[in-house]
Parts: C-alpha cells; structure tokens; sequence
C-alpha cells in the first residue's frame, strides 16, 4: 500500500527518529511511504489556544497536501485527533473545507490504527527486550479510541514485557500551551504520572505522542530516575537484526 | 456575613498556591477519587443503557432550552395554580431583595437554608445579613464552611477541601456562637462529628419558621419543585416551616414528571456514586394543613438568557450540577475549588462562570484556559456537554480581545513559520545549527517550562533534512 506520511510539526523539529521509525517499519512491512513536501502542521497549537483563523488556514494546507493520498499516517494521537475531531468544525458547514475534510478524514490514520484496522497486522516483526510500560495519551484514548489496539501490538513484540502503569487513564497535564500557561498544575499532573510510571518497575515509557512524552520525559530526566520514553513507533521498528534504531 | 471570592488572583496565581499545599492535595486527592471510583462502578453496572440515559437527559435540556420561554411561563402559571407565588429576577441584586422582602413579610429574621447553588451563586446570604436576617445553612457541608468563614470548593461536597481533624476544630470554636455548642470532648470521627452537626441543627429546625431552597427540577406541567439530597436535613427545612421561598435559576426546568425518570437514575449515580439518593423531596403549591402554607418561587436570570444565545455556549445550561466533572478533572484534583474565583469550580465552573459573569475580568479571561482539553469531564457528564469545545470556544473570545500581545506575537511568528515548509525547512536549519546554544533553563514565560522539565535537545537534523537524503538512497 502506497502510504503518506504526516510526520507534524513537532516530530520533524524535534524527534526525527520517530519518523524515521515510521519509515522503516512501513517499508520492512512491504508498503510504499511517500512524505508530500508542503505538509507543515495540523494546526493544533493555534487551535486550542484560541486562534481559529491561522488554525483554518494550516487545515486547508494540509487538506491540499493529502487529499489524494489512499491513507495519511500521522504518528502522533493529538494531530490525529484535531485533524479528525476539530477539523469538521473549522469550515462553515457546506463550506468547501467542511467537504474536503468530510472526505479526507476517513482515511487519516494514527500508526497503531493504520498497522491494526488498515493493514491488519499485530505482530510487526520486532524484538524489544525490556519493561515496558504503555501509557494511553487523552487523545488517543478519548478521542481517537485506540482502545486496546497499542496493547495488542505491543504484547505481540518479542521480547518485551508489558508491566501496569497505575493512572494509566490520567491526563499528563501537557496540553499544549497548558503546560505554559498553567505550568503549576502541569508539573504537578506530570510529577504524578512520572511517580507511576517510576513505580511499574518499567525502563522505557511509551506512548502514541512525543507531545506527551516530551512533557513526561523531560519530568523523569530533572527527576533524574533514568526512566527513558519511546514512541511506539521506535519499539515497533526495532528488530534482532537492527536492533533498537536511533 | 459570609466570606466572598471577590479578590482571589487569576486562576494560575490562585492554583500555584494551592498545589504548593501538600494537606489540601492530600484530603481533595481522597475525595475525589473516592467519589470517582463509586461512580465509575454505578455507571458501569447500566451498561449501554448509561449512554442511552445520557443522550436523553441531553435531549430534554436541549428541548427544554430551545423553547425555554414557553416552559417558563406553564411552570408560572402551574405554580400559581397550585397557590404558590412567582417572582421574576433579571439579576442577583433583584433576586436578592425580592427574597429579603419575602422574609421581612413574614417578621422573622433567622431562615434555614436547603444547600443551593442558585442563592450561592447571588450571595444571598451577605445581602439577607445586610438587612439583619440570619440564614443559617443546613447542609453538613455548608454548615462546616458557614461555621468556618470560608468559601464552598464544590458544587456537592462544599468543604471537599477539609479533613477532619480541621472540621473538629470548626466545630469546636464556632458552634457556641451560631447555636447549641459542640459537645465536650468532641473526636474526630466522622460519626461523632455528624452527631454534633446533627444536635445543632435540630434545635435549629425546629425553631426556625421561614425556609430558603433551590430545586434541583421544576416541572413545567405540574409546577412541581424537586430537591435530591442524601442528609434529610433539606427535607427538614422544606416541611417544617411556614413559610418556602425557592431562589430557581431558569434553566432548571423540565417539561413533564416522565422527564425525572432519566434524571433520577443519572443524577445520583453521576453525583454520590448511589444508585438512588437517600431523599427526594418534592412539592406543588401549597397544601393546606401540610408543610409551609405560603411558597414562593424566585426565578432566577442573572446572565442566563445571554448564555442562551451562545449557539456554542449555551450548552453549558444543560448542567444539572452533579459535580461529576470536577470529581474527574485532574486540574480540579490538584487545585481544588476555590483557586476557580467562582462558586462553580472545575470544568463546569471554567465554561459556565465566564460566560455568566462576562469576560472582562482577568479571573475570568484565565478561566477558560484551566484545562489540559484531556476530555475526561466530556466523557463523564450526564448530559454530554462538550466541556473541551465550549473550552476552546471561550479561548477563541479571549484571544479575540485586547491585551495578551506576547503572546498573540508568538501566535503570529508561529504562524508564518508554519505557512510554507520551506519557512519551516530553514527555521529548523537555524535551530539544528543553533542546538548548543539553547540553555537548559529558560527565562520568561518559557520558565514555566524549564522550571521543573528538562527540553529535550534540538537533533542536528530535522525528519524532513533526512527524508531528502533517504530518498536519494543517501541513509
Ligand atoms: S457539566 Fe455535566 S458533569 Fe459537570 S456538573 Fe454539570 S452535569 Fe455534572
């Protein structure tokens, strides 16, 4: 299958390797990744914070990108969520964007969503010998309804142990420029998922959004706990052969 | 006269404060998820019938809004048949007198209070002192705040904030002055406590001779006024006085009697975690020889009607206050209510309290911007508004309005580098070559940040610098 990818914003900035993660698995598992070139942003940070026009334009950007690809994998739950969820509510309906994105938005996919539902795989392939802990992110649990998809690709790696993470369901308290606006409250969520993430007895704490990740990770490095966060991506493409990528 | 929550700082200032409070985190952490877990039980018990009662609910809120006029003036005339007595108030200052005249009518100066909201909302408490009447509240909860000076940090458990052995304190300083003291050698167990509230307040219930209320639903076609409480002591004040005055925001209403058989089953559960509440009270009118012989029922406005006209907003008038959203809200959790500004806290209080008040106030510019959008407080109300949407709806407003010019700049630089990748492409160049440079800890508003997180390092080379090496078979 021909595959384009949405790397976003934040991942093409500031974590290349998930990308590169998404590219090597899709290729071993024999698809086509094609990365169209005008892609930017989904809009999010615009969008949540309240600023609706630039938030709109960045959606008929990426509508002209994607809208003849067959599938858009985009390996981060929150873009995949405002692309699916808030994207509807951006153009007036019967508006052109509001057509365009009724029919664009089907075929956008976060990764677990597009291995499980869209190529039917579980069992990718990889070899990932340590604890891992998964942590559902609030978008890919309640907006997206991953449910147990991430679960089911990640008991089938080799290797990996799956350990419990206590308040699996609670929020990190990233939320975009939450984290700055209230960053009180946010260090305080994001010491309480660090605690619980510490407590699984996991090494690597992974999840469906550097977004997330970054908020949690950046906690357990000033913790200095040497807890370390992947993306799912990462562990999914890692193999015997290969090894963990960089 | 009680304490007010005018002058608590925007909600940042106001929530640094109280996460920096290790007893509050500690005793609200407790409750919450206490309350959280009994409720996640009683829902689940429903299965698919839960979502079926909650687009119901949903759906006789939306309906009863959109033709809101109408209900209210069936329920005005069936009240008035029934031999109660309808009072309009555009706004708490008219809700106010039109109580205090009711009270002064009767020649009394002491009133029991049901615990409500709507009187909350109006302080009617400050303006009753103010023309020498005493309420004297009679909900446990709002007892130990009356008795304490301090402000409600709930919409059900209003002393959420407090443990025990602080409310043992509240008792022991202040009962003697409001009634019957607490009694000597008064522990801390929760079931001592109850008894000591419960000896005060009964001496209380049987002397007073005017009661105040809200209602949780009032019945359009009947004129009927419902009260589910889980005390008793609601019921006490609305059977033993003479005289009922009943302060209803608008928006309580409801077409028929058949309408509570979804509130009923949804309200307790979404509330106490009970499948059904211990007391429900409800009464028509007046009936001679049975409970207060004169009833009056204040209707209350007070910014409700331009809350309507928010196509977005307006849902927020669907609330039926169970408080299920703040017993969820991880932000709530950590800051409890008072850090709100407002007698409705958490996710409920952060859409509802700015678009009642209007933003023009700092404290209520912050208010929308008092959650991560995790969607936990959508996933559980009862009548499926859209906290996250009206949320971001409300932002849209503030971002709209003057000021907040650091970071409407930052919104615009955001947006140019965003508007072309090659823009994106050449600011990533200037970061990857600028890497070292960043500091690992950041001034100004950055700080918030790097304050108690770690950046994660800026990578030589963007996805999108690899992918064109990648294709040309370079990596
Ligand atoms: S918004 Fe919903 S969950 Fe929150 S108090 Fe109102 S009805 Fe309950």
């Amino acid at each position: 299958m021909r595959i384009a990818l949405f790397i976003t914003c934040v991942n093409d900035t500031l974590f290349p390797d998930t990308g590169r993660h998404v590219v090597r698995l899709l290729e071993r598992l024999g698809h086509e990744v094609v990365f169209p070139e005008g892609q930017t942003c989904c809009g999010q940070m615009h969008y949540n914070t309240g600023y609706r026009r630039p938030a709109a334009k960045l959606a008929v950007r990426f509508v002209r990108t994607f809208e003849d690809a067959d599938a858009v994998v985009v390996p981060s739950g929150s873009c995949a969520a405002m692309i699916r969820d808030n994207y509807p509510r951006l153009g007036g309906s019967g508006s052109r964007l509001s057509r365009k994105v009724a029919g664009l938005a089907p075929r956008v996919y976060d990764l677990t969503e597009l291995l499980v539902d869209v190529l039917g795989v579980t069992d990718v392939g990889a070899y990932y010998p340590h604890k891992v802990a998964y942590h559902p992110t609030c978008h890919g649990l309640r907006m997206l309804g991953l449910g147990d998809r991430p679960y089911r690709l990640l008991r089938a790696v080799r290797g990996l142990e799956l350990v419990e993470l206590a308040g699996a369901t609670e929020c990190c308290g990233f939320g975009g420029t939450f984290a700055v606006k209230n960053g009180d409250v946010s260090s305080a969520m994001g010491a309480d998922k660090a605690r619980h993430a510490v407590e699984s007895g996991a090494e690597v704490l992974c999840a469906v959004d550097n977004s997330c990740l970054m908020h949690i990770g950046g906690t357990l490095s000033r913790q200095r706990s040497g807890l370390r966060v992947a993306h799912i991506a990462e562990i999914l493409a890692s193999t015997e052969k290969e090894g963990a990528l960089r | 006269m009680s304490a007010t929550f005018l002058g608590i700082p925007p909600f940042p200032e106001a929530a640094r404060a109280a996460v920096d409070d290790s007893r509050l985190r500690h005793n609200l952490r407790k409750a919450t998820h206490t309350i959280r877990d009994k409720r996640g039980a009683v829902v689940t018990e429903l299965e698919e019938d839960w979502e079926r009662l909650r687009s119901e609910g949903a759906a006789i809120k939306s309906h009863t809004l959109r033709h809101l006029d109408h209900y209210l003036e069936q329920l005005e005339s069936s009240v008035e048949r029934a031999g109660g007595h309808v009072h309009w108030a555009a706004d708490a200052a008219e809700a106010n007198a039109i109580v205090t005249r009711l009270v002064q009518a009767t020649g009394e100066t002491d009133v029991v209070k049901v615990k409500s909201m709507a009187t909350q909302e109006i302080e009617l408490n400050n303006a009753l002192a103010e023309a020498g009447i005493t309420a004297y509240e009679t909900d446990l909860a709002e007892l130990i705040v009356q008795l304490g000076d301090d402000l409600p940090s709930h919409i059900l458990v209003p002393a959420i904030h407090l443990g025990r052995s602080q409310i043992r304190e509240i008792f022991l300083d202040q009962m003697a002055e409001w009634g019957v003291a607490a009694p000597e050698g008064l522990t801390d167990d929760p079931r001592a406590l109850a008894e000591a509230a419960r000896v005060h307040l009964r001496e209380r219930f049987l002397r007073t001779r005017t009661a105040i209320s809200g209602a949780n639903f009032a019945v359009a076609d009947s004129g009927t006024l419902v009260v589910l409480e889980s005390e008793g002591n609601g019921r006490m004040c609305l059977t033993l006085p003479e005289t009922l005055i009943s302060v209803v925001g608008i928006e309580k209403i409801v077409p028929t009697w058949a309408d509570l058989e979804v509130f009923m089953q949804t309200l307790p559960r979404s509330s106490t975690g009970e499948r059904m509440n211990p007391y429900t009270s409800t009464w028509t009118g007046v009936t001679p020889g049975d409970g207060p012989q004169e009833f009056h029922l204040v209707l209350l406005d007070n910014g409700r009607t331009d809350v309507l006209a928010d196509t977005v907003g307006r849902q927020a008038l669907r609330c039926i206050r169970c408080s299920a959203c703040l017993n969820t809200c991880p932000v709530y959790e950590r800051t409890g209510g008072h850090a709100y500004g407002s007698v409705y806290p958490g996710p409920i209080g952060a859409i509802l309290t700015p678009q009642l008040r209007g933003m023009s106030s700092e404290v209520d510019e912050a208010l929308p911007y008092a959650s991560s959008l995790c969607g936990a407080c959508y996933e559980v109300c009862p009548v499926a508004i859209d906290i996250p949407e009206v949320l971001v709806h409300l932002r849209e407003e503030v971002a709209a309005g003057p000021g907040h010019l650091g970071e409407k700049a930052m919104m615009k630089g955001a947006e140019a580098v965003l508007g072309s990748s090659h823009a994106l492409n050449a600011a990533q160049h200037a970061a990857g070559a600028a890497r070292n440079l960043v500091p690992r800890h950041l001034p100004g508003m950055a700080g918030a940040w790097t304050d108690t997180r770690d950046l994660p390092d800026v990578p030589a080379e963007s996805f999108r610098q690899w992918w064109n090496k990648h294709e040309k078979g370079q990596s």
